[in-house]
């Protein structure tokens, strides 16, 4: 078994399978999860209506059709975990969806710095879309747009 | 210190009012603690320790430690995290000369050790029970359990007799559930629980929960107590009773006090006791300085009253509770300077780890703390590695400028009343500590008296519902209620815990349960 626990994140070798370029480039985000260890966890499978989350038993880490994703980011908002990214490629910029939770709200047009798994600053990016968070519980949902390659690592940004 | 805004909480503070610590005026607001309140004003000694004179802060917040004990009102040792604020409270420091912030007497601290080692009591001024008397007296004195006020208020109690089929002691999450489910068929049910509000540690997980939709994941802590609370309130044979603290269980009749005035005495059928659980400390050097907490006092302080512990923390402690509090710190602004854990890896979800992690909070497992450092409050802690002996590896010290440690190291059930009870109780390590025997359905080794929840053995909010489930479900059938709907349920309610148990993560639970279930056949 990996040692994921012991570092308290994920490496390349831990992480599942990225979505193929073309889903990437094809016009709609798709999800993208990082929930590997199992837990007594369901909702991301309960609230996808397209049957793209696979899971065998409340315990079992969710697994996603890439096919099936139609990217309408049901899961992303209900994830206990924060574990579930949208991801996307258009025009040659990378795009990804967070779910937020701290003040101040982030807003478009928002510059922030972007964090690695590990927590380290690994540039900047902008805000092109933000949820409003009373529409989500206080989860505010946030897409950033960065460096096509960005995509595969950010896991967090803030505002500075 | 308050907090104005906040992510997820919106702090609704009450009138302000004035309340009076050693005499000197402190701003409060009405539904704040005394212990909230004085912390938010930056008081953080609020008495001595009557051995040694050591400072004594706030630790828990849910009135389990004693470590808040004050003066109110002229009456000594009140649980000043348990009493709310009136305008005009006069708030006293105990066992302190001139006050616990500069108390003469703490020179104790530094020399009584050398004379007196720990123990010695016992055996010094045994010979001549003169000798014995006087030196009582003297050490007494010295000690000060606080003064009782010299006069009695002259008004009659009041008293009242309650009969019901169910009675509820804590409105926890399992409380709650247990209530809803008794309730649901038709029993009459009394909920009582010492808190001035319904939710137990609920009303303080501001993050999403874990589970499946029907325990409802995905949905806040806060949100869940709401929702319990409301579905509780719309059955008109379930009674709610807050303020009311329940101090014994004498067979079938419950015994409590409400508002710190009426005496009731419930006699009930059935009695479902979700008392909940007790944080746990550590063993470390200055473990008992002020700026010390269990994890669920800070979640207490910040996510109840919207009050800040601090401005840089330690936790010690990688479950769950430990990791989520991390987060709930750095939504509230609150640095955490890293996670201690002395296991070799990660003890909670690995998701709530990844959580922290990637807003650049290290987490350093095989390490632990070996002491806080500080004079009358925490300033900094010391953490080291550890060896595969547990042992701390020398010149692996780290030090930490921390102005409050946390230690989330997990609960032990609160089973006191289980003994009034005469309930038959085992140590089993893997549920945190001493349990009850019990059915399936969660029915101890006395008849008509349940368990639900923490007090049953450590696990999660949504255990705690589902076993409240169970034991309401039961008691209601039992009593004659429901019919084939309420097997039917039962049923399905224990095939939904079995199933949220058969993972890696209730494995441990499951091993423990082995250890505790009673084979008493209840039929169907
Ligand atoms: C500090 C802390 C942090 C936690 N964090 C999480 C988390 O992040 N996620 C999660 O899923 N779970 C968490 N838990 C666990 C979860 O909150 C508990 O498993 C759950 O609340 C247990 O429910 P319960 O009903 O058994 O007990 P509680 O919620 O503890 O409720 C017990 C109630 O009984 C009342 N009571 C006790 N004694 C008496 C008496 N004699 N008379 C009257 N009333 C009484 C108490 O006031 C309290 O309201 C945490 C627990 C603690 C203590
Ligand atoms: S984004 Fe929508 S379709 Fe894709 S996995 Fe999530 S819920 Fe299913
Ligand atoms: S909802 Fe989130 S945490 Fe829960 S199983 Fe799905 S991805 Fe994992
Ligand atoms: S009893 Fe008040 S802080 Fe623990």
């Amino acid at each position: 078994m990996s040692n994921y626990l012991e570092r308290g994140y994920l490496e390349r070798e831990d992480l599942p399978p990225f979505p193929p370029e073309e889903r990437l480039t094809s016009g709609k985000p798709v999800a993208y999860i990082e929930c590997v260890q199992p837990i007594p966890c369901s909702p991301c499978y309960e609230s996808c209506r397209f049957d793209a989350i696979q899971m065998d038993n409340i315990n079992d880490p969710p697994k996603l059709d890439y096919e099936k994703c139609t990217g309408c980011m049901a899961c992303i908002r209900v994830c206990p975990g924060l574990a579930i990214f949208m991801l996307q490629i258009k025009d040659g910029k990378g795009y990804v969806t967070i779910q937020y939770e701290f003040l101040p709200w982030l807003q478009k047009g928002d510059r922030v710095k972007l964090y690695n798994r590990k927590g380290e600053e690994v540039g900047e990016g902008t805000v092109t879309w933000a949820l409003n968070p009373e529409r989500n519980d206080r989860t505010q949902l946030v897409t950033i747009e960065m460096n096509k390659d960005l995509i595969y690592e950010v896991r967090a940004v803030r505002k500075r | 210190m308050r907090l104005e805004s906040h992510p997820i909480v919106d702090f609704k503070r009450g009138k302000e009012v004035t309340i009076y610590f050693n005499g000197k005026p402190v701003k409060a607001y009405e539904g704040e603690s005394v212990a909230a309140a004085l912390y938010a004003a930056g008081v953080r000694v609020f008495s001595r320790s009557f051995r040694f004179h050591r400072p004594r802060g706030f630790f828990c917040a849910i009135g389990k430690c004693s470590q808040c004990m004050m003066e109110v009102n002229g009456v000594p040792n009140v649980r000043t995290c348990k009493i709310y604020v009136k305008d005009g409270m006069q708030i006293r420091t105990q066992n302190s000369i001139p006050d616990a912030e500069n108390d003469a007497l703490a020179i104790f601290d530094k020399i009584i050790d050398t004379v007196f080692p720990h123990g010695s009591h016992y055996k010094k001024f045994n010979r001549s029970a003169k000798l014995r008397e006087l030196a009582t007296k003297q050490m007494r004195k010295l000690a000060g359990f606080g003064n009782p006020p010299k006069s009695v208020p002259d008004v009659d109690a009041e008293y009242e007799v309650i009969e019901t089929d169910v009675a509820v002691i804590g409105g926890g999450p399992g409380g709650m559930s247990a209530a809803i489910h008794a309730g649901k068929y038709g029993a009459r049910v009394i909920v009582m629980d010492e808190n001035p509000f319904l939710g137990g540690q609920l009303v303080k997980q501001t993050h999403r929960f874990f589970g499946s939709a029907k325990e409802r994941a995905g949905t806040r802590g806060i949100k869940i107590a709401k929702i319990l609370e409301e579905e509780l309130l719309s059955y008109d044979n379930v009674e709610v009773r807050k303020e009311t603290k329940v101090f014994g269980v004498y067979g079938n009749e419950v015994a409590a006090v409400e508002k710190d005035r009426k005496l009731l005495r419930i006699k009930a059928k059935k009695i479902v006791i979700a008392t909940g659980a007790y944080e746990r400390t550590l063993i470390f050097e200055n473990n008992d300085l002020p700026g010390v907490y269990g994890a669920g006092g800070v979640q207490t302080l910040m996510n109840v009253y919207g009050i800040k512990p601090g401005e840089r923390g330690l936790i010690i402690g990688s479950g769950n509770v430990g990791l989520i509090l991390t987060y709930q710190l750095l939504q509230a602004g609150v640095d955490v300077a890293a996670i201690v854990e002395a296991m070799p890896r990660v003890g909670g979800y690995f998701v709530h780890a990844a959580k922290v992690r990637r807003l650049g909070v290290p987490i350093y497992t095989r390490h632990t703390i070996v002491r806080a450092v500080g004079n009358k409050k925490v300033e900094g802690a010391v953490v080291a590695q550890l060896d595969d002996r547990w042992q701390p590896v020398p010149g692996t010290e780290k030090k930490f400028d921390v102005d409050f440690i946390c230690v989330a190291v997990g609960l032990s059930p609160a089973h006191e009343l289980l003994y009034h009870v005469k309930a038959q109780m085992k140590f089993v390590p893997e549920l945190g500590g001493l349990v009850p025997l019990r059915t399936r359905y969660n029915e101890t080794s006395v008849e008509g008296i349940y368990v639900a929840g923490d007090v049953a053995g450590i696990e999660e909010a949504t255990a705690a519902i589902m076993e409240g489930r169970i034991a309401g479900l039961h008691a209601a059938m039992s009593l004659g209620y429901g019919g084939e709907d309420v097997k039917k349920e039962l049923e399905e309610a224990v095939k939904d815990i079995e199933a949220f148990r058969a993972g890696p993560f209730g494995e441990r639970i499951c091993h423990g349960l082995e250890k505790c279930t009673l084979e008493k056949e209840v039929s169907l």
